[in-house]
């Protein structure tokens, strides 16, 4: 299609649009290298391995805030995932367009809104000290699963959306009953979705650290937590620890040698999560 | 859907059990939502509403002075706080907002489609840098660049804080303007090119216009993220509790007075409830803008 040809200002506006665009991706790039400049000579064998030193950082690792952030997302998929999955298949295939579904899906939008800071005082307040977690894997593990419980739903309703109608009418007509269409035919073909959409939402829990503060992740620990009711450290902890209250003068490497574990954790599950969509979406047969 | 025939009259009867057993399970984990919202409200309600025995309402809210800790004389009030919080997230917003709705119009009308396939996911990309990475990336550098730029002793002010919850905020604003813009039908720039409009006038006056409900929901929602994020401006801020009067100054807003001050105080005292009383004025406001932007959308969609 012919179009007038472009003004002075057009062209202005459009190479600002294309500018920032570019801008936009040149941020991601800048804080990686960034980052990897300050923290590549932190990164050693040893400091993914070893234990943490107190007194000489240079001496030790931080495995175990490594150890830390993993069980804190092992614990987070347990719970979080078959309740966002449950509250989802709720939603979409029992509740009908009623007012109680209305009721939860606001509920939902609303806790997505919620502070990280504010999930942090709820988990300090309830795990904390009303269920005497005390500062435990268990109270991190419960409060960063209430947080991110409606991303989850989130991603899974959308998931469960996709499934055709045909799908559900089919099975329904073959004289099934309604728990086995969800369980035999739609978790099946919605689980691709609503756990690459998990995925994503773990990587944004694993690099929350306000909640953590809260209820309180601990800096040193002379061994790994073997119970639930232990204490742990954790990466993004370690970070904000090493960057702001620390004297060593190798901290905001060992800072930003920690930062890069952390996104590197990060990115790969949500870059490993986008691809697997892509997977599933080849194989698809719908 | 009774007329079922089934050899095993048990099986049936196991198989309509599990069915309504299963509906039940399903119905209570749903219900855990609605319970959750109103428990984080009850029990910042709880705890904060205790401060307001001891330090009156108005003076918690409209006190200029937060100074908790004094001996002497301890004060109140969390308006520096809120000066704070609205300094950062309103210079956030100003970078943000016209950054963002360029990205989303660049990647919906001028991107080619392979383009946009690869920056969507790069701009999205951004929201899983972790926020306690921004800040640090602002300590090591945007802090000394910024004390040299402006002459200052040290660069951790609000400027710094709202630069980085800009970036923080960005793919939220950028990734809702683009579907709000795609969600427009062809009609409209088709109709507005067929009048002999150029891209750039139908952009301007006809696309952005019509997308105004879902561009203002963007905004709304990363002015919710912005208030709250807590690792940026507990870290680059420059925690200071005098009263803000400028960009360069440092401030300390709502959200990093918690987090520095909550680990010290003891349990169940005033000082502990002060700080959920914030929590809860965070929770409100927070409240507020999602409750407004839904209504808002749904008021728009069906008219």
């Amino acid at each position: 299609m012919k179009r007038p040809p472009a003004s002075v200002t057009e062209r202005i506006a459009f190479s600002l649009f294309r500018l920032s665009a570019i801008a936009g991706t040149a941020i991601l790039i800048l804080v990686m290298v960034l980052l990897f400049l300050a923290g590549k000579d932190a990164l050693s064998w040893q400091f993914l391995t070893a234990p943490w030193q107190h007194g000489d950082i240079t001496k030790g690792g931080i495995f175990p805030a490594i150890v830390g952030s993993m069980y804190l997302g092992l614990g987070v998929i347990f719970i979080s995932f078959p309740l966002g999955i449950g509250t989802a298949v709720f939603l979409t295939e029992y509740s009908g367009d009623t007012r109680w579904r209305r009721t939860i899906q606001l509920a939902i939008r609303n806790l997505a809104g919620v502070p990280s800071v504010v999930y942090g005082l709820f988990g300090l307040a309830i795990f904390v000290h009303l269920l005497t977690f005390g500062m435990s894997l268990a109270a991190a593990v419960l409060t960063l699963s209430v947080m991110t419980l409606p991303w989850i739903i989130t991603a899974s309703v959308e998931a469960l959306l996709a499934v055709p109608r045909a799908f559900r009418e089919s099975s329904q007509a073959l004289g099934a009953t309604r728990w086995q269409t969800v369980s035999r035919i739609i978790i099946p073909s919605a689980l691709p979705g609503c756990i690459t959409g998990g995925i994503i939402g773990l990587a944004r829990a694993l690099g929350e650290t306000a909640p953590i503060i809260l209820v309180g992740a601990t800096f040193y620990l002379t061994r790994l937590p073997t119970s639930p009711f232990d204490k742990y450290m954790a990466l993004p902890y370690h970070t904000f620890i090493l960057a702001t209250q620390h004297s060593s003068p190798s901290a905001p490497a060992y800072a930003a040698g920690s930062a890069l574990v952390l996104i590197t954790l990060t990115f790969v599950l949500s870059i490993g999560a986008i691809l697997l969509r892509l997977q599933f979406r080849k194989k698809r047969v719908w | 859907m009774e007329a079922v025939v089934t050899d095993h009259p048990q099986g049936e009867f196991r198989r309509r059990a599990a069915d309504r057993a299963m509906h039940w399970i399903l119905r209570i984990i749903a219900s855990l939502t609605v319970v959750l919202l109103i428990g984080i409200f009850v029990f910042l309600l709880k705890s904060g509403l205790r401060t307001f025995s001891e330090v009156p309402i108005l003076n918690f809210l409209f006190g200029t002075r937060w100074n908790p800790s004094s001996f002497h004389e301890p004060l109140w009030g969390i308006l520096p706080l809120v000066t704070g919080t609205l300094f950062v997230s309103a210079g956030a917003l100003l970078i943000a907002v016209p950054f963002g709705l360029s990205i989303a119009i660049y990647l919906s009308y001028i991107a080619s489609r392979r383009t946009r396939e690869i920056l969507k996911p790069v701009i999205e990309m951004i929201a899983g840098i972790p926020s306690v990475v921004l800040g640090l990336i602002g300590l090591l550098y945007l802090a000394p660049l910024i004390a040299k730029t402006f002459g200052l002793s040290n660069g951790l002010n609000a400027l710094n804080a709202s630069i980085l919850v800009a970036i923080a905020t960005l793919p939220t604003i950028a990734s809702l303007c683009e579907d709000a813009l795609s969600g427009l039908s062809h009609r409209l720039s088709e109709s507005s090119w067929a009048l002999g409009a150029t891209r750039w006038t139908t952009i301007r006056k006809v696309l952005v216009p019509a997308a105004a409900p879902g561009i203002g929901a963007a905004i709304m929602l990363g002015l919710g993220r912005a208030i709250g994020e807590t690792m940026v401006v507990l870290m680059v801020a420059g925690n200071s509790l005098a009263f803000p009067r400028s960009f360069l100054e440092p401030v300390r807003p709502m959200t990093a007075t918690i987090a520095i001050e909550i680990r010290e105080v003891v349990v169940g005292d005033l000082h502990w409830n002060s700080l959920f009383a914030v929590g809860l004025v965070l929770f409100l406001i927070t409240f507020a803008i999602n409750s407004v932007t839904d209504l808002y959308l749904h008021r728009t969609i069906r008219s």
